[in-house]
Order: C-alpha cells, then structure tokens, then sequence
C-alpha cells in the first residue's frame, strides 16, 4: 500500500502545482499550496511507514504547524489586499511586473 | 461483518437517537414549563389520550415531514441540502467511541461495551466536533439571507474558539488518567480511594475507630474528584462549542431571528433540529465518560459486585447483573446531565457576543492552563519515589 | 478491506482536488471539495498506521485551517470569480501534459527504491511514541515551531488590524 500511497501523493502535488501554477484567484492559489503540502505530508507518512521510523511523523507535524503559520499569515495579507483593493485577483497586483 | 460490533452499534442507536432524543424534546419543553410555573405543552393526543405531552416528540416529526420544503431563491441548492447532514452526521458517530459498560468475561469470551475501542478516542471526539463546524457555516452562507449569513459567521468564530477551549481543559484528566482511551478512563474511574488515608502512615497499629474512618471513608475516584476545576471548565466549553444556550447566539432566537437556520424549512430544519437535540446526550456522555465515572458504579467496583454475587449465583449470573448495573448506572448519570443543561438552559440569560469570545480567551483558556501546570505539580509531589 | 478503503479514499481525494481546481465560479464549492480531500487523506494516514497524524489532519487541517479559509471566503464576501479573457491557453496545456509526464515518472521509479517493508513496532505511530520521540529526540525542532507560531499570530493579528494607531 506504500507505493500506492506515494503515487497518490505524486498525483495530488502535480494538481497542486498545476493551480498554483494557473489559477487567477489568490486564495486558490493558497488553497493549492496547502494541497502540496498535503501531498508531501503523505509522501512522507507513507515513507515513515516503510521503513518504520518516527522521524517521518515529526517532519509532518512540523510541516503541518508551518502549514497552519502560512495559512494565518496569508489570509491576514489577503484581507488586507482586499481592503485597499477590492480584488483578489492576481493579476491586479501585478505593480512591480516588468 | 462482526455481529458483535453491529448489535453495540444498534443499541447506542435505538438508546440515543430513537429513545432520547424525542425524550429530550419533551423534557426541554416540560421542564423549563415547570421552572417557569406553568403548564407546557399537552394538547397533542392520540384519541384523546394526553400522555402529559409525551405524544409532542412525534407530533413533530409528522409536522416537519409533511412540511413544504423551500429553498430561498438565489441559494446554492446542493450546499442547502448539504449542510443539515454535515451537522447531524458529527452528533451520531461521536457515539461510537463512548462506553456504556466496562470489559467483562465470560469463560473465553470478553465483551466490551464500546462501539469502538480505539486508542486515541478522546481525539476523535474533538476531531469529529470540529468538523461539526462546517454544518453551521454552510448553512449560514448558501441560504442567501444577511441574517443567516451574521449567524453562521459568528458561529464557526464562537465554534474554533471553543474546540482550542475544550481540548486545554482535558489535558488535566488526560494527566491524571495517563490515556485517552475511553473504556480506560471508565476503567480507571472504577475504583474508590481512602479520603483520610494520608493520615495512615502515622498510626502505629491499626487502632480502633480512626483505622476504621480511615480505612471506610472512601471517594469514588472520578474525574470530578480529581479535576473539578477542570469539570467546569469542560463542561462550559463543551456546552458553547455545541451552541447550546446560554451560549446560543448563533441561533439567537430572539436576536437574529433564527440565525443560521433561518431558511430552512421542514425535514431539513428537522435535521438541524435533531442535531441539536442529540448534542445534548453527547455532551452527558461524553463529561459523564470523563469526569463523572462513566459506567461505574460510585463506591461499588466491578469486583465487589461479582464477588459477592457469583458465590450464591455463580459467576455468568454475577458478570449479567454487573453488565445491566453498569449500563443502568451510566444511563442515569447521561439523564442527570440532560437534566442539568437543561436547567441552565432554562436559568441564565443569553451571553453577548463579545461576552462569549472574552469568556473563551480571557478567562477558561489562561485557567485551563493553570490547572495543567498545578496538576502536574500535584501529581511530581505525590508521584511514589 | 484495507485496499478497497484505500482506492475509496485515494478516489475521493482526487476527486477532491480536482473540484478545487476545476470549480472556477463558486470558491465555496471549491473549499468545501478540498476539505473532502483532507478528511479522506487523514483517513489514508490511519490505513498507514499513523493514527496521531490522521487525527491530526482532520483535526487542525480540515477542522481549523480549511474553516478560517471558508471564513476568508464569506466575509470577503466572494460570490463569483468574474472571468477575464483566458490567456497563456496553449501554455497551460503544455504545463498539464509535462505535469502529468512528472507524475507517471514518480509513480514507476518510487517502487524500484523502496527497500522491503520493515518491521513496525506495535504501538507505532501513537500518541505515547509520537510524544516520547518529539520530547527526546526532536524537542529543538518542537520549540522552534513553537516561536514560528508565537511569530505568525503577532503577524496575523497586526495584518488585520484596520488602523495601527
């Protein structure tokens, strides 16, 4: 069930990275962060899994509280960008584009 | 598929839902009409056969059956339909994990009287409530309503608040008891302790009138006896994160007209209804598992029961009697906390908002942490070198 | 029993995801999809006997962080995403093709260096190993998350604090 595991957590980076990638609306793109890290956060239960050893579990706890830190830290600038600029869209924050 | 594990399912069940929560119904609408000094409701009849309003619970359920169902315009249809299940769902599986009896033998055979044994139960419980969140924040938001929408909002504030709440107060019993397994902590609870017996060590034989105090004056070892600090806490923020009143500004009945379930009508707002009525014994439960000995019997362990009893009637008789104590014994403490929300419910006033959030912050969360570091210096003091 | 839950649940988190992605309209729809796909991967981490990480998941993920995600989403009050002409088509196309190339490649080369399965203790994954391996072995690691979290509320809060007066 391992390899099946990583497969899964493969296939939800590649759509996480896909929305980041393409996605207009900031908080989507938030969103499919949050499912990367996911993704990674398997990868790494079902490593920790195979070779028994708890440091796998640590690292996700880890990266789960960095996950929670973003996400606050991020919606608090969001809200902000939409209190000066009534849009989420990222493509209006685009000032220090070339 | 284990018949065992089918059968303890159907029994929370038909005990939970079919038989208490019509009950509560009934008891909510009973006894706030006595503490108020009237009547209540007694009209519904079954061929003229008033049963003192007993007939009410399923009057009502014909009611919201036969109701028209209306969907505002302008709201998202699968969401509004959507949401009454991810509220009610979160009140049923959180029977699953709550002891109604402890582990008996019989001959080869153990029994367990646990839905699912799990190790980390107590987590679960938490996991599942804060799922229970998202019931309250879609249905505030798809019924397309300013109303619903302010109470759906301040609900899944007041709701996150009160889960961080909830899980600090814990810590002192999950201290205490050294597991979060619930069938554990009932286990542990089993027991009695010596009220006097720190004054043992200092009596040179065992003298007369003050051994015998000593040795008889006993606490039943529960969660209250141990955490009663904890106990109130718990009990308050168990009480808020379900809504119930007088932390129900979410459902504001008089406030916000019907808060988050404003627009809903018939079996959808029965599924809301039924939501908030089963919250009501999960949270009789789950305190009663925690603090108050869940299937214990206060002063009588399991060993006293089944050893004066299995020398007359031999030891499958004694460990049958024991079963039924036990279950009956947990059910009356479930019925003594139904009753004691409700009379809450029914005394004090509604909280304000700002009131709510201070209580959780300022209050219950600096206390909750108080009590874990003096719990843990209590139990370093008394740990035996 | 543990494969047909695996691929229910695997099945479910894709779905998931892909209701994220696909759901331009209604981002409500959108964060409810992705909420799906946290409950079914805490439930894939306990099929993998990471009961404390499984519980976890559901509990701070899909119960804390997807619900202030929702709580964005209303209060900024984001009905419809307004569409703006779509660019950059034929560049986000070649990006799901070489998207899909890396994800087929990860799924044949992983199996090849995963050794064999080792021998896991009984009470593998708990809260008591967890706990005992985070206070032993990891306990720097637990206190810097500690003051990454002291850092991101002072920084949340200063954010959304209208006026800093």
């Amino acid at each position: 069930m391992v390899e099946k595991a990583v497969a899964l957590s493969a296939l939800l980076f590649v759509l996480g990275a896909l929305g980041a990638l393409t996605r207009r609306n900031l908080i989507v793109i938030l969103m499919s962060i949050e499912l990367m890290l996911n993704a990674v956060n398997l990868a790494l239960v079902s490593f920790s899994r195979q070779w028994g050893d708890l440091a796998g579990h640590v690292f996700v706890l880890m990266v789960i509280v960095v996950a929670a830190a973003e996400v606050a830290v991020g919606l608090g600038i969001v809200i902000s960008l939409f209190r000066n600029r009534e849009s989420v869209n990222v493509e209006d924050v685009s000032l220090l584009k070339w | 598929m284990p018949v065992e594990a089918i059968v303890k399912v159907l029994f929370m069940f038909a005990v939970m839902v079919i038989g208490l929560a019509p009950i509560i119904t009934w008891v909510e609408r009973k006894q706030s009409a006595v503490m108020q000094d009237r009547i209540g409701a007694n009209r519904a009849d079954l061929a003229g056969i008033t049963l003192i309003g007993l007939l009410h619970p399923a009057a009502d359920v014909i009611k919201l059956i036969t109701k028209e169902d209306v969907v505002p315009a302008g709201a998202n249809r699968v969401m509004h339909m959507l949401s009454p299940v991810i509220a009610a769902v979160p009140a049923l599986i959180a029977f699953a994990v709550i002891p109604f009896g402890g582990v008996y033998q019989f001959g080869d055979t153990t029994l367990n009287l646990v839905g699912a044994d799990i190790d980390w139960g107590l987590l679960y419980i938490f996991a599942i409530g804060s799922i229970a969140t998202y019931g309250t924040v879609i249905a505030g938001w798809s019924s397309n309503n300013n109303w619903s929408m302010l109470g759906g909002l301040r609900a899944s504030a007041q709701m996150i608040s009160y889960e961080v709440t909830m899980g600090l107060t814990v810590v002192g019993i999950f201290m205490v008891f050294q597991t979060l397994r619930l069938s554990d902590m009932a286990l542990a609870q089993d027991s009695s302790f010596r009220l006097l017996g720190f004054l043992a060590p200092y009596l040179g034989n065992d003298g007369g009138v003050i051994g015998w105090l000593i040795e008889h004056v006993r606490i039943p070892g529960w969660g209250l006896v141990y955490q009663p600090l904890g106990f109130l806490m718990f009990l308050t923020a168990i009480m808020a994160e379900n809504k119930r009143p007088p932390f129900d500004i979410p459902e504001g009945e008089s406030e916000i007209i019907a808060g988050y379930f404003l627009e809903y009508s018939g079996m959808r707002f029965g599924l809301f209804y039924t939501a908030e009525f089963l919250e009501v014994p999960v949270i009789g439960t789950i305190v009663t598992s925690l603090f108050l000995g869940g299937w214990s019997i206060p002063w009588i362990s399991t060993a006293d029961v089944i050893g004066a009893v299995s020398g007359v009637f031999g030891h499958g008789f004694a460990t049958g009697l024991c079963i039924v104590l036990h279950v009956l014994s947990f059910l009356l403490k479930v019925v003594l906390m139904i009753w004691l929300q409700m009379a809450l419910r029914w005394t004090l006033p509604r909280f304000r908002y700002d009131q709510v959030m201070d209580l959780c912050w300022k209050m219950i969360l600096p206390l909750s942490i108080a009590n874990v570091f003096v719990t843990g210096l209590v139990i370093l003091l008394m740990a035996p070198r | 029993m543990t494969d047909v839950l695996f691929y229910l649940f695997a099945g479910l988190a894709v779905a998931g995801a892909l209701g994220m992605l696909l759901n331009v309209r209604n981002t409500v729809a959108g964060a409810l999809s992705l909420v799906a796909t946290m409950v079914s991967l805490g439930a894939i981490y306990v099929l993998l006997d990471a009961y404390l990480i499984g519980v976890l998941q559901i509990l701070v993920y899909a119960g804390a962080i997807l619900v202030v995600f929702l709580f964005v989403v209303m209060l900024l009050n984001l009905r419809e995403d307004v569409f703006s002409p779509e660019r950059l088509r034929g560049t986000k196309r070649i990006g799901a093709v070489i998207g899909a190339l890396v994800c087929v490649e990860l799924i044949l080369l992983v199996p090849r260096a995963l050794g064999p399965a080792a021998e896991i203790p009984a009470d593998f994954g708990s809260y008591r190993a967890l706990g005992t391996a985070l206070f032993t072995d990891w306990v720097l690691a637990f206190e810097l998350t500690s003051l990454l979290l002291l850092a991101a509320m002072v920084g949340a809060v200063i954010l959304a604090k209208r006026s800093i007066d």
